[in-house]
């Protein structure tokens, strides 16, 4: 059972340009990790034998809104900033667990998709996009999944405006 | 000269008798063999995690109940136990003991009706009926204690709503000693019934490697031979002071892991949760269920992933605060929607009849899957 | 036959009122057009009570109360229900076959009620007595068969055409190990025409085909156990040609909606519906006719005992009726508790283990009749 000091450590020797830092917020600590290295991050924290991530319990989109707040049309849009995914890790072999960060810029989001490594990622992943417009690089499948395929927008986005129409029926009642 | 033969699709859409809920599952059918299943999710989402975004944390117990809503007390739970981690709040102990009590009711509750429409969909009805019968005194229980028999708030965070009825105690008592001999009813029933144990024996075998790494969780884990419960391996409230065993599946009638394995878990399931409603029974303590709620909830900045073990595996709930009296993220970790993932390669090369036999034992419910 | 002489004597005596020499001809040809559609009042009698007893007894074995608000214990219900089937607005789909789809409703009550025609209610009456009557019996159903395929291809719709495949490959398997037990009894008895089958068995229980058929010799011992697995062969087979529990996969409710009768609406679906329970009794009529003695009562007669020579028709049409609705009832209480078959393991079960079993026995059941 390793702490989350030991697992950063460990990652820190071997990506030195993947793995960033290790925030002690309240109150899970999270590393951040750079968004096109985290599938190879990923493989390192399944396959080696002292950490053997084997399971990953969640992945969530969050939007930091950590850009300028402009006025664009008369909507209140966000340009600039960050779009983050945390990953939720966790070993059923050594009892152990750490929290993944990574964070993409707002404009143009991608994330590598460790899909291939977890399976569980896929739908995740496809929920992340989905709803926050985060693209997985390599992702078998990416496309809509909670919302109707043609739908505009990504809801879960703090700048987000319904609609005024959606195939001909009016959105705000 | 060969005879040109075209796969056919099928849907069995989103309006349809046994995918219990609105799920549309595309099948790519040879003959009657299964080449690829999709799930197409997505009927029921109701925008619950951008709706937290606007309510107060204790506003959003009321709308937790409705994601699984035949477990709803498993989904309160989980919030109360991730909102008081957040707070760092320590509770009344006859707090945690009702929590525990009430898991449990609903864990029998949320299976009863997992095993009987299993065994509609494979065809008997009888059990369906049974198992809806037993149902009933389990949800009169729920309804002397908060006046809601299908979604309670109940359990809020910091507490409970009301304390238990006077007739409680008493009552349940009861139920556990009428409870256990209908389970030995529906295995004489169903469970050792030669035609069901055809039906279901050997298909949709869940290899444990895949499972782990699909995410799965919850019955469907167990049912691979794997003793792993969040109960006993990362416990929250007082799961700790309980003797209480974890049934797995030991392929006694097809493989490990297979569709008759994974029922055979819940129905055990149900037996250990007898077990410890009634030692909370006997040990439940004195005190004042909502002495610890605090009036206003407003947590550091800081996020934190806590989960429970509902009924139909892993729930989770990733919080993130942003110092403000309403949660910043609220992302849930339905085991439903991870569990559903994992169809396309349980269902391959198996026949049509065997797909309903195979959704009826991952057991999702739309609400989960689609928030 | 008696009931037939005293229909012909009725239509002379009604001619008598037009004419003054009634014509032959047209007595005949209307007793025959009475004497077809008396089995019709049968049925349609049976019908209204088999629907209110399948729900009753379901509901029974249930643990609930099943229709009671209808008439006292619910005894309108069918009534009611036949109601409402007969006001419904008659669908059909632009898409739909229309020749084939209105066709087949037709064909499947006619192959059902054909069925009728050689069974033998009692002494004095029997549709037609032919000298073919086992066989033509076997043809008929062939009827059943073509009427529901007609039905799955012009609904249009791949379920109903599933189920229509199904139910065609079922029926057609099954009628093999029936033809095989109704050919071991002709061997016994020399003859195919029920009534003289059922006039062969006279005396008390012990001169049933099932204790190995009339007079007392040592063959008569030795058939008994062969006589035993071909009753429960031709029982089971003839379960699975109606297309019940647990061979119900054509209509199977969970699976395939509702099969091949989906897209059938009001009164056309009352066809499909009526013919299904009309052919539970004839193939019950059949079953206690071949080996449970028919119309024969197993104790003699009350009539007999009082010397009241008329009053033994009617005895025997209740004892017929008795042993038909015993049947039914039986085939009532295995749906409800079975779950159903899988396809494949239902052709499994037909070619794999009754034809061999029952060519076995035919095979046996011959060298005792030579030797």
């Amino acid at each position: 059972m390793k702490s989350a000091e030991e697992i950063f450590n460990l990652l820190k020797e071997k990506y030195n340009d993947g793995v960033k830092e290790l925030v002690k917020q309240p109150i899970d600590a999270y590393i951040t990790c750079d968004p096109l290295l985290i599938n190879v991050i990923s493989l390192f924290l399944m396959t080696h034998e002292d950490l053997l991530f084997d399971n990953l319990m969640i992945l969530s989109g969050v939007d930091d809104a950590n850009g300028k707040t402009v006025l664009v049309d008369g909507l209140k849009t966000i340009e600039g900033g960050t779009l983050s995914v945390y990953y939720h890790l966790e070993s059923t072999k050594l009892r152990h667990k750490i929290v993944l960060r990574v964070s993409a810029p707002r404009e143009n989001p991608e994330v590598e998709s460790v899909s291939l490594i977890w399976h569980s990622a896929d739908w995740h992943e496809r929920e992340a996009f989905d709803l926050f417009g985060i693209k997985f690089l390599n992702h078998p499948d990416l496309r809509r999944i909670l919302m109707p395929d043609d739908w505009e927008g990504h809801p879960l986005r703090k700048d987000y405006a319904n609609p005024e129409f959606y195939l001909g029926i009016k959105v705000p009642y | 000269m060969a005879i040109k033969t075209e796969e056919m699709v099928l849907n069995m859409g989103p309006q349809h008798p046994s995918t219990h809920g609105v799920l549309r599952l595309e099948l790519v059918l040879e003959g009657e063999i299964i080449q690829k299943v999709t799930p197409h999710i997505g009927y029921l989402h109701r925008c619950f995690e951008k709706h937290c975004e606007a309510m107060t944390y204790p506003q959003i117990v009321p709308y937790t109940d409705r994601m699984d809503y035949l477990a709803a007390m498993g989904n309160e739970f989980g919030y109360a136990v991730a909102v008081e981690k957040l707070l760092g709040l320590e509770l009344p102990p006859r707090v945690e003991y009702i929590r525990v009590i009430m898991a449990e009711l609903q864990r029998i509750a949320s299976h009863l009706v997992a095993i009987g429409t299993y065994g509609a969909d494979i065809g008997a009805m009888t059990p369906f009926l049974f198992a809806f019968r037993d149902r009933e005194v389990v949800l009169n229980l729920f309804e002397i204690t908060c006046g809601a028999r299908m979604l309670y708030n109940y359990i809020w965070p910091g507490g409970l709503s009301h304390d238990l009825h006077p007739d409680f105690v008493r009552l349940a008592r009861e139920f556990c000693v009428y409870f256990k001999p209908k389970i030995v009813e529906m295995n004489n029933l169903l469970s050792t019934n030669r035609i069901f144990i055809e039906r279901t024996a050997n298909v949709g075998v869940l290899p444990l490697e895949t499972a782990i790494n699909y995410g799965i969780t919850g019955p469907m884990l167990r049912g691979s031979g794997f003793k792993w419960d969040i109960r006993k391996d990362d416990p929250y409230s007082v799961y700790d002071k309980f003797d209480f065993d974890i049934p797995v599946g030991t392929g006694k009638h097809g493989t490990v892991g297979d569709c008759w394995d994974r029922y055979d878990v819940r129905i055990r399931e149900m037996e250990e949760s007898v077990k410890i409603i009634e030692q909370a029974l006997d040990q439940l303590p004195e005190g004042n269920v909502t002495s610890a709620i605090p009036k206003r909830i407003k947590p550091v900045v800081g996020s934190v992933y806590a989960r429970v073990e509902n009924p139909r595996g892993e729930l989770g709930y990733f919080i993130m605060s942003n110092g403000t009296t309403s949660p910043y993220r609220i992302k849930v970790r339905g085991p439903s929607f991870v569990n559903l993932g994992i169809m396309d390669v349980l269902c391959k090369n198996h026949m049509v009849a065997d797909v309903i036999a195979i959704l009826g034992s991952v057991d999702i419910v739309l609400g989960e899957v689609d928030r | 036959m008696i009931i037939y002489d005293l229909l012909i004597k009725f239509v002379n005596w009604l001619q008598s009122f037009f004419v003054q020499n009634p014509s032959v001809l047209l007595s005949d040809v209307l007793a025959m057009i009475i004497s077809a559609a008396l089995p019709l009042i049968f049925v349609l009698t049976f019908v209204l009570w088999a629907v209110l007893a399948e729900r009753k007894v379901s509901a029974w074995m249930q643990d609930r109360v099943g229709p009671n608000r209808t008439g006292p214990h619910g005894i309108l219900q069918t009534v009611a229900d036949l109601v409402k089937l007969l006001q419904k607005e008659d669908i059909v789909a632009s898409e739909n076959d229309k020749p084939l789809f209105n066709l087949a409703p037709v064909l499947v009550f006619s192959g059902a009620y054909m069925a009728f025609a050689i069974i033998p209610f009692s002494f004095a009456y029997i549709g037609s007595n032919i000298d073919l009557g086992l066989i033509f019996f076997v043809a008929a159903s062939g009827f059943v068969t073509a009427g529901i395929l007609m039905a799955g291809w012009a609904s249009n719709n791949k379920y109903s055409l599933l189920g229509a495949m199904r139910s065609a490959a079922q029926i057609i398997s099954y009628e093999i190990p029936t033809l095989l037990v109704l050919v071991t009894i002709i061997m016994i008895t020399g003859t195919t025409n029920l009534r003289t089958l059922s006039e062969m068995q006279t005396g008390f229980f012990w001169n049933w085909m099932i204790f190995g058929g009339p007079g007392l010799s040592a063959a008569k011992f030795l058939f008994i156990p062969f006589m035993f697995i071909g009753f429960i062969i031709l029982y089971i087979s003839t379960l699975a040609e109606v297309n019940r529990t647990p061979f119900d996969i054509p209509e199977a409710e969970s699976e395939l909606v509702s099969g091949f009768h989906t897209e059938y609406s009001g009164m056309k679906f009352a066809m499909f519906f009526l013919s299904e329970y009309a052919n539970m009794f004839a193939v019950s009529a059949l079953v206690s006719a071949v080996f449970l003695g028919g119309y024969q009562s197993p104790f003699g007669y009350i009539g007999n005992l009082l010397h009241i020579t008329w009053l033994v028709p009617i005895e025997q049409f209740f004892w017929f009726a008795f042993k038909g609705i015993f049947f039914v009832l039986v085939q009532m209480w295995l749906r409800w508790t079975l779950p159903r078959l899988r396809v494949d393991q239902l052709m499994a079960l037909c070619w794999k283990y009754l034809i061999p079993i029952a060519f076995v026995n035919l095979i046996i059941v011959g060298l005792i009749t030579v030797l």
